[in-house]
C-alpha cells in the first residue's frame, strides 16, 4: 500500500471486500483492497475483464453493497449512493424521456435546490456547452448518438459539483474515432474544475493520457493493486505532444508489460 | 407538399396509400406499380373474393332452406299448398322467404334499412321533441321532470350507448389498473402476495362478472333513481378488462432499467421523482400496450355483457333482432356484426396513435 501524505486524501479505501455468497462458499472478488485519492488527482484504475475493477467503481458510487471495510470520502464513511459522487456509466443512461437540457437538469435541482431557475438554467448550459453540445440543448436524449449522449453523462456528472468523479469505462461503448473526441473533452472540462476523479478502463493510452496515477489491478479473485505508474506528463496535457513525449512509451511499456502477465 | 401528405399517412398508419401517392407523383413508375399490386389491389381482390365466397354460401343455404320449406309443406298441407309455397317463395315474397344465411345483396340492403330507420326515428324525436318544448317548459317552471322521448332507439342510438359504456369502462379500467400497476410493480411483496387474485380472475368470463357485479350493485343501488343496467355492464366491461393493463403496468413498472434507477440513486431523487420522472415515463410504452389490449377487450366483451344485462346497446340489439326473427333480422345481424367489427378496428387504431403520441420510443 501506498501511503500519500503531502496534499489531503480525497477518498480513501479501508480493508475493501467484496465477497458474493455461492453454495460452495464465498466467491471474493476483492479483499482488503486499499487505495487513497488526493484531491484534484486523476487516477485510472486498468486491469483485465473481471478482475473486480468494475466492482470496485461501483462499491465506492455506493450502488453496490459492501460486504466489508470502509470507503471514506473526505474522511467521511460513505453511505449509499449520492451526488457527491457523480457517476459517468458506460452505457450513457440517459433518461431518453428527457432533452439533454432536461437529463442535466434533473440533478442540478437536486445538488443547487436553492438556486433560482435562470442559474440552474445557467449551469446546465454552461456544461453542455462545455461538452460541445451548445446547439442540442433541447433534442430529445433518444435522438443524440452514441457520443453525443455520453457527452452529455459527462455534463451531468460535472455539473453536479461532486467531490469525486467516478468513471465506469465511459467510452467503452464507442468507437475509436468518437473514443479519442470524448477523451479531448473529458480532460478539457476536467482540467477546468479539477475534480478528484477515479475512471476504470481496458485502454492503455487512454489511462495515460488521462491520468496522473494509473492502479493496476490483480486478476481476480481476491484482486489486490498490483502494480502502479505515477503518470509525470505536465499537465494541461494534449494529445499530440503526450504522444511524442519519449516518456509516453516508457509508461505504456510499463503497463502492458503488467497487463501481459 | 408531397412530403407532408406521406408523413401524414405514415403518422395515421395508412403507409399503405404511400405508393399509391408516389405513383401519381410519378416517382419509379415499376416499383411502385408493383408495390401498389401488393399492398392495395390484391387486397381488394381478396375482399371481392371473400363476397363471392359469401355469396355463393348464402344461396346454397336458401336452396336448402327453400327445399326443406316446400317438402315440409307438402308433408303436412298437401301438394297443392307446396306449390303455392314454391310460387311464393321463387316470387320472392317476404313473407315467405326462407330464413337463412343472407348473402352480401341482403346485407346491403339491411343495412340500408337501418339507416332509413334511423332517419324516420331522429325525424320523430325531432318532432316530439317540437310538440313538447312548450309543456316541459310549463313542467320545469312547475319543477317536475320533463317528458322524455320513450320510443325505439335507432340502430346508430344503440352504437352510441355501446361507445358511451365502453368508454364508461375502459375509464375505470384506467383508474383501477394504472395505479393498482404502479404500486404492484413498485412492491415485490405486494406483487407476490397479490399474484393469485390476478391469475384467478384474468380469466374469469364476462357472463360471470356481469353476474357478480350485478348480486353487488343490486343491492348498493337499490333504491337509487339511475340506470342500473348501464351501470351494471360499465363496471362488468371494467372489471374484465383491467387485467391487461394492470399486468403491463405491474410489469413495466417493476422492469424499468437499471441504469436508470442507478442514476436516480446518484442523483438521491425522493420516492415522488423517482417515480413520476424516471418509473413512470419509462414504463409508459408497456402501460400503453396494456391500455390498448384492454381497449379490444373491453369492446369484445361489452358485446356479451349488453346481450345479458339487457342494457341498451349493439349487443342487444343483436339479441333482439335474433328474438325477433323477422325477415331481415340475419341481415340486419351482419350488419352489427361488421359495424362492431369497424369500431373495434377503429379504436384500435386510436389507441395505436395515442401512444405513438406519448411514447419517448416511437418516431414516426
Amino acid at each position: 500500500m501506498e501511503i500519500v501524505t503531502d496534499t489531503k486524501v480525497m477518498l480513501e479505501c479501508k480493508d475493501l471486500t467484496k465477497a458474493y455468497p455461492t453454495p460452495t462458499g464465498d466467491f471474493v472478488v476483492l479483499e482488503d483492497f486499499q487505495l487513497q485519492v488526493k484531491e484534484e488527482e486523476f487516477i485510472s484504475i486498468i486491469g483485465h475483464s473481471g478482475c473486480g475493477k468494475s466492482t470496485l467503481l461501483t462499491m465506492v458510487a455506493g450502488l453496490n453493497e459492501i460486504t466489508a471495510g470502509q470507503v471514506l470520502l473526505d474522511e467521511v464513511p460513505i453511505n449509499g449512493a449520492g451526488p457527491d459522487r457523480a457517476v459517468v456509466f458506460q452505457s450513457p443512461s440517459l433518461f431518453p424521456w428527457m432533452t439533454a437540457l432536461e437529463n442535466v437538469m434533473i440533478g442540478v435541482k437536486q445538488v443547487f435546490p436553492h438556486a433560482t431557475k435562470a442559474q440552474r438554467n445557467d449551469i446546465c448550459k454552461y456544461y453542455l456547452s462545455k461538452v460541445g453540445l451548445a446547439d442540442a440543448f433541447h433534442k430529445k436524449a433518444i435522438d443524440l448518438s452514441q457520443g453525443m449522449k455520453q457527452r452529455v453523462g459527462i455534463a451531468r456528472a460535472f455539473a453536479l459539483k461532486p467531490k469525486v468523479l467516478l468513471l465506469d469505462e465511459p467510452f467503452g461503448m464507442l468507437d475509436s474515432m468518437t473514443r479519442v473526441e470524448l477523451q479531448d473533452v473529458l480532460i478539457d472540462v476536467w482540467s477546468k474544475e479539477k475534480i478528484t476523479a477515479i475512471m476504470v478502463t481496458h485502454d492503455v493510452d487512454e489511462a495515460i493520457f488521462l491520468s496522473d496515477r494509473v492502479i493496476m489491478m490483480t486478476s481476480g479473485p481476491y484482486a489486490k493493486v498490483g502494480d502502479v505508474a505515477h503518470i509525470k506528463l505536465k499537465r494541461p496535457r494534449e494529445r499530440h505532444t503526450v504522444v511524442e513525449h519519449p516518456n509516453f512509451y516508457k509508461y505504456r511499456q510499463h503497463l502492458l508489460t503488467f497487463l501481459d502477465h | 407538399m408531397g412530403r407532408k401528405i406521406l408523413n401524414s399517412f405514415h403518422w395515421l398508419g395508412f403507409s399503405f396509400l404511400e405508393p399509391l401517392v408516389r405513383l401519381i407523383r410519378g416517382e419509379e413508375p415499376k416499383k411502385n406499380g408493383l408495390i401498389i399490386f401488393r399492398k392495395v389491389i390484391v387486397p381488394i381482390a381478396s375482399v371481392l373474393l371473400f363476397l363471392g365466397v359469401c355469396n355463393y354460401f348464402a344461396h346454397y343455404l336458401y336452396a336448402v332452406e327453400r327445399e326443406r320449406k316446400i317438402e315440409k309443406t307438402l308433408a303436412t298441407q298437401g301438394e297443392e299448398a307446396a306449390l303455392a309455397m314454391q310460387e311464393c317463395i321463387d316470387s320472392g315474397d317476404l313473407s315467405c322467404k326462407p330464413n337463412s344465411l343472407p348473402s352480401p345483396g341482403d346485407v346491403w340492403n339491411g343495412a340500408v334499412t337501418l339507416i332509413e330507420d334511423h332517419k324516420t326515428i331522429s325525424a320523430d324525436k325531432e318532432a316530439f321533441r317540437e310538440k313538447t318544448a312548450g309543456i316541459n317548459a310549463k313542467r320545469k317552471a312547475q319543477g317536475k321532470e320533463p317528458i322524455t322521448y320513450t320510443g325505439r332507439p335507432s340502430f346508430v342510438d344503440q352504437i352510441m350507448t355501446s361507445l358511451e359504456t365502453v368508454f364508461a369502462g375502459f375509464l375505470l379500467a384506467a383508474l383501477l389498473a394504472i395505479p393498482a400497476g404502479i404500486v404492484l410493480g413498485l412492491s415485490e411483496t405486494l406483487r407476490t402476495a397479490l399474484n393469485w387474485v390476478i391469475q384467478i380472475f384474468k380469466p374469469v368470463s364476462p357472463v360471470v362478472w356481469l353476474l357478480l357485479v350485478s348480486m353487488v350493485v343490486k343491492t348498493i343501488l337499490a333504491s337509487a333513481d339511475m340506470d342500473k343496467s348501464f351501470v351494471i355492464s360499465f363496471i362488468s366491461v371494467g372489471l374484465c378488462s383491467m387485467w391487461a393493463t394492470l399486468v403491463n403496468t405491474a410489469m413495466g413498472v417493476s422492469s424499468v432499467d437499471k441504469d436508470y434507477l442507478n442514476v436516480s440513486k446518484v442523483l438521491r431523487l425522493g420516492v415522488f421523482s423517482n417515480v413520476f420522472k424516471v418509473i413512470l415515463p419509462s414504463s409508459i410504452p408497456l402501460i400503453f400496450t396494456g391500455l390498448r389490449i384492454t381497449l379490444s377487450v373491453a369492446w369484445m366483451v361489452l358485446i356479451a355483457i349488453e346481450l345479458l344485462a339487457q342494457s341498451p346497446g349493439l349487443g342487444s340489439f343483436v339479441w333482439e333482432e335474433f328474438q325477433n326473427g323477422a325477415n331481415d333480422s340475419n341481415a340486419k345481424i351482419i350488419v352489427a356484426m361488421f359495424v362492431i367489427g369497424g369500431i373495434g378496428f377503429a379504436l384500435d387504431r386510436m389507441m395505436m396513435l395515442v401512444q405513438k403520441a406519448v411514447s419517448y420510443e416511437s418516431r414516426a
